[in-house]
């Protein structure tokens, strides 16, 4: 049983001259040459303003009193906004967050009030003299003790909090959103499997660490526009919740402008609304000037979204035969102190947690739990990074103790086209199969290798992933598309170049459609009043939904460029094709009317009278057979994912034995890109994915003190990799099994590469030294440690 | 106080405080926008520029520390247009994001003004100081190890 897919995409097997073809990216040259503008580059003039804000330094306590008097009266100061300025909710997809702390802040960092200045230095100067007056209140840190009976609400409001329709909150508890998948029958599954094994894992939190910081220029004029200047990923979707948070100030949608010029980094750390709406706020209280927010790079740790930390306590069911009966995952999130972004993180993991597997009885329990740390959010890999870590763990300790071969037992079982997917709908085209056959040739998998140095040893891992897009059913992409006078084209999309590629893909594939070349075709990043509407540049969705809707702009562009060729010399719209920007006929070789000639001007008939005008075309793409309802007791019932994307990661380690250093020599990583637009890009999503995956079991991991500050907020302490801190070789590989309603059958990868780099060190590890790592980072203190827990263990056994 | 520096050739006068920046002057004062502001203390490398032939990071130096020197920006680099190794990053699609690039496309040509013919090994250690979260950094040393084969500009 197969998805049917309305939409019927350009044929991913027709001979194509731009996609598929690895053309250097059309941004690249304002990055190398120092082009490119980012926010911060952007110059305002004498009238800017800074802002800087005041920070609670308690995760949890009520505000008694705010003092701004001796800030007021400071060098510079023109404005201090507090919470009673603003007492607004917003949220992504639960209103539980205000733009400034009103009675009481939840933690360490969150903003309480902020200083307008004329200079930088004196906004943060008066923003000490803020006196806050608090009353201390213990916090939780940990989901298991939020959880836990009797345990203090966070928020006591929760039953009142407006909510997508697809989150299932429990009132009177610290439960925000709790998914629940029950499919076939777990119990019995397990009473009758030859082998079950259970264990829990730990995944802390992490920091996407773009290395541009979140920066903000707001400014209302006079004649009441409000236009953010944003580094973000969702120009639209910000737009839409300031215009929501400030309507009660008078605000619609027309009245608020975002512009999101180059971004240095996402991660899903700017997907959303975060920081910025501080800045859009502030800007109402001072009509005229432009004022910036720019976070420091310490308040870029500690006061975006960061990657929730989650336990994992998992248990599978097997046959002698290796058959996966039964999964039952039960993940506890750390999801912070506001969830409005990461409960989604949550329900995405819930949906998926089986990992790529048939798996005929599901019992999946993901819980979102309010903790007095920073608000959790999304993070490339969006959940799937997190309980990948154990689930792929775990099937390697399953197939070793079963007698298996861990790539067989994982190829017996992976999901393939047509399975039943955890919550009642199907499986889609994947390449799986080929990409763990793939991957484990390039790592050369079952050949054991021996160190030359007798002090390391040679392991070698293999995991899978699989994630899919988490949207709203009905999120939607758009564009505009216009010839000029010379042939070329300029497109406008609302999706952002976050550095993946996407301006070149879009080109391409308008490029293929129309036999235009890539670099005659400008697409440039959004402006929400001049460009269509794009949801966000996030869930990996854009090469497949961004570029439909390119494609069908195109599609519409050739079909009134063949009209006009119609009108003009009465050729049948089917005997016209496009090539070398030209329109060219079948049944006439001799026909050729360069693109050039009419696209603006027209064409001129025998009468002297002109038929044609610009070519102008639009297309919009919004996924018409997805559903966000279920039984919200068993997640039966709706058909909430797009479709998934796959892929196998290996590696060859080799770890001191004494000192649990590792090096990876080797890592391959395969994934279906249905179809690679464009190679290098993909590529350079492996790579770059992979590092960044590699980084969060290896040495990154975010550390709080027991008052629920973070430690180590810096690059100093926090550690993301240097140019020495990559694997030897990168071995990328590109599986194209097509997706049927994708533009020329591609789907997205962005985020799937970093996915398995976590359980593929951890397996890795054990076949190197025998020794299983449940909790990340798996540094290397753990490893040297756990390792000579076993060969003292061992040799007293022997004694 | 008085601050005169070369900034891509071009010299400016301007008034500075003392405990300004070399970074911030920069880009607010001597209209440069290609060194970037990351972490202001040295870890990210994306504010380096080039000081008299060598990098260094300009949230490090205070302005009137930089009296009297000439300073090369990527900017800089662009005026005659692009240089060997720029034309390689490019060809390479070697940056994502590219806010780290200025400071990677600095580091990269000091390195092979002095080691024409680099390693692996001595990519990696030139670059270690410069942060890229995109790229994993294996495109951009595959394009500095390709300006080195050909004779580095």
């Amino acid at each position: 049983m197969t998805t049917t897919y309305p939409f019927e995409a350009e044929s991913p097997s027709e001979d194509l001259t731009t996609v598929g073809t690895p053309a250097v990216r059309i941004d690249g040259i304002d990055k190398i040459s120092g082009a490119a503008q980012f926010v911060d580059d952007i110059d305002f003039g004498p009238g800017l303003l800074y802002a800087a804000v005041v920070e609670s330094p308690h995760a949890y306590a009520r505000i008694l009193s705010i003092d701004t008097t001796e800030a007021e009266a400071a060098d510079g100061v023109v404005r201090i906004a507090t919470g009673k300025d603003f007492p607004y909710k917003f949220g992504m997809y639960m209103e539980d967050r205000y733009i400034f702390a009103q009675d009481y802040v939840r933690f360490v960092g969150e903003q309480v009030a902020a200083v307008i200045a004329r200079s930088h230095r004196e906004a943060v100067r008066a923003a000490k003299l803020v006196k806050v007056e608090y009353e201390v209140l213990a916090p939780l840190l940990d989901p298991k003790a939020a959880v836990a009976d009797g345990a203090d609400l966070i928020h006591p409001e929760l039953g009142n909090y407006t909510h997508v329709p697809w989150f299932f909150p429990e009132a009177d508890t610290n439960i925000a959103h709790w998914r629940k998948i029950r499919k076939g029958d777990t119990e019995k599954a397990f009473s009758e499997a030859d082998f079950v094994l259970e264990d829990t894992y730990h995944v802390p939190r992490y920091a996407h660490c773009a290395i541009e910081p979140h920066v903000t220029v707001s400014r209302l004029d006079h004649a009441g526009r409000l236009t953010v200047w944003t580094a973000s990923q969702s120009p639209h979707t910000q737009r839409h919740l300031f215009a929501e948070a400030l309507a009660p100030l008078g605000f619609t949608h027309k009245d608020v402008r975002v512009i999101t010029p180059y971004v240095g980094g996402g991660f899903g750390g700017k997907a959303g609304v975060s920081m910025e709406i501080i800045g859009a706020a502030m800007a109402t209280l001072v009509k005229g000037r432009p004022i910036k927010l720019r976070w420091t790079r310490e308040q870029e740790f500690y006061n975006t979204y960061q990657r929730q930390g989650v336990v994992a306590e998992l248990k599978v069911g097997v046959m002698n035969d290796g058959t996966i009966t039964a999964v039952e995952h039960k993940l506890y999130w750390d999801a912070g102190a506001y969830v409005e972004y990461g409960a989604n993180v949550v329900n995405a993991a819930g949906l998926s947690a089986t990992g790529p597997y048939r798996v005929p009885n599901i019992t999946n329990d993901s819980l979102c739990v309010y903790t007095n740390l920073p608000p959790g959010g999304p993070y490339r890999g969006f959940g799937y990074s997190e309980f990948h870590f154990g689930l792929e763990s775990h099937m390697d300790r399953i197939a070793e103790a079963i007698g298996m071969d861990a790539v067989e037992f994982r190829k017996k079982n992976a999901i393939v086209e047509g399975d039943e997917l955890a919550y009642g709908a199907h499986m889609n085209p994947s390449g799986m199969l080929e990409a763990i056959e793939k991957t484990a040739d390039a790592i050369n998998w079952g050949v054991e290798e021996q160190s030359d140095n007798p002090n390391t040893v040679i392991g070698k891992g293999m995991a899978l992933f699989w994630k899919a897009p988490a949207m709203p059913p009905n999120a939607s992409s758009a564009s505009f598309l216009k010839f000029n006078e010379d042939g070329s084209i300029n497109i406008t999309v609302s999706g952002m170049e976050l550095g993946q590629g996407y301006l070149t893909v879009m080109a391409q594939i308008a490029s293929e459609v129309l036999a235009v070349p890539v670099d005659k075709i400008r697409v440039e990043t959004p402006d929400t009043d001049r460009n269509p509407y794009e949801w966000q540049t996030v869930a990996s969705h854009v090469t497949w939904s961004s570029g439909l809707a390119v494609e069908k702009a195109a599609v519409e562009a050739r079909s009134k460029i063949f009209d006009v060729i119609h009108q003009v010399y009465g050729f049948e719209d089917d005997s016209l094709y496009l090539e070398d920007e030209a329109v060219k006929c079948k049944t006439d070789p001799t026909f050729s009317k360069p693109l050039s000639d009419f696209v603006i001007e027209g064409i001129q008939t025998d009468d002297g009278t002109w038929r044609g005008g610009p070519i102008i075309a639009s297309g919009k793409f919004m996924p018409e057979f997805t559903n966000a309802n279920s039984d919200p007791a068993t997640g039966q019932g709706g058909h909430p994912n797009v479709h998934y994307t796959v892929g196998a990661t290996g590696v060859v380690l080799e770890v001191d034995k004494q000192t649990g250093r590792i090096w990876v020599r080797k890592a391959a990583l395969a994934v279906d890109a249905g179809r690679a637009i464009n190679p290098d890009l993909v590529k350079g999503q492996i790579t770059g994915g992979l590092v960044q995956g590699l980084a969060t079991v290896l040495f990154e991991d975010m550390r709080f003190d027991e008052g629920g500050k973070m430690m180590n907020p810096t690059f100093t302490d926090y550690k993301i990799p240097t140019a020495f801190d990559i694997p030897d070789e990168i071995i990328p590989i590109i599986v194209e099994v097509p997706q049927p309603d994708g533009p020329f059958g591609a789907r997205g990868v962005g985020e799937h590469t970093m996915i398995a780099a976590a359980p593929v060190i951890g397996n890795a590890v054990y076949n190197a030294l025998g020794v299983r790592i449940t909790s990340m980072p798996i540094t290397q203190e753990k490893v040297a440690m756990s390792y000579l827990a076993k060969i003292t263990f061992e040799s007293n056994q022997e004694e | 106080m008085d601050l005169n520096i070369t900034v891509n050739g071009e010299p400016w006068a301007l008034d500075v405080a003392p405990a300004d920046v070399l970074l911030d002057v920069l880009r607010e004062q001597a209209a440069v926008k290609s060194p970037k502001i990351g972490c202001e203390r040295g870890d990210c490398g994306s504010c380096t520029i080039i000081m008299d032939s060598r990098t260094v990071r300009s949230c490090l130096v205070l302005a009137i520390e930089a009296d009297g020197h000439e300073i090369t920006t990527v900017e800089g680099l662009s005026f005659d247009g692009l240089s060997q190794l720029q034309n390689l990053f490019l060809a390479n699609n070697s940056f994502q994001c590219g806010f780290c690039a200025p400071g990677i496309v600095l580091a990269a040509t000091e390195l092979l003004e002095r080691t024409p013919n680099p390693s692996r090994h001595d990519v990696q250690e030139a670059l270690a100081g410069n942060l890229c979260r995109c790229t994993g950094y294996e495109p951009i040393i595959e394009a500095v190890l390709a300006a080195g084969d050909g004779g580095a500009s």
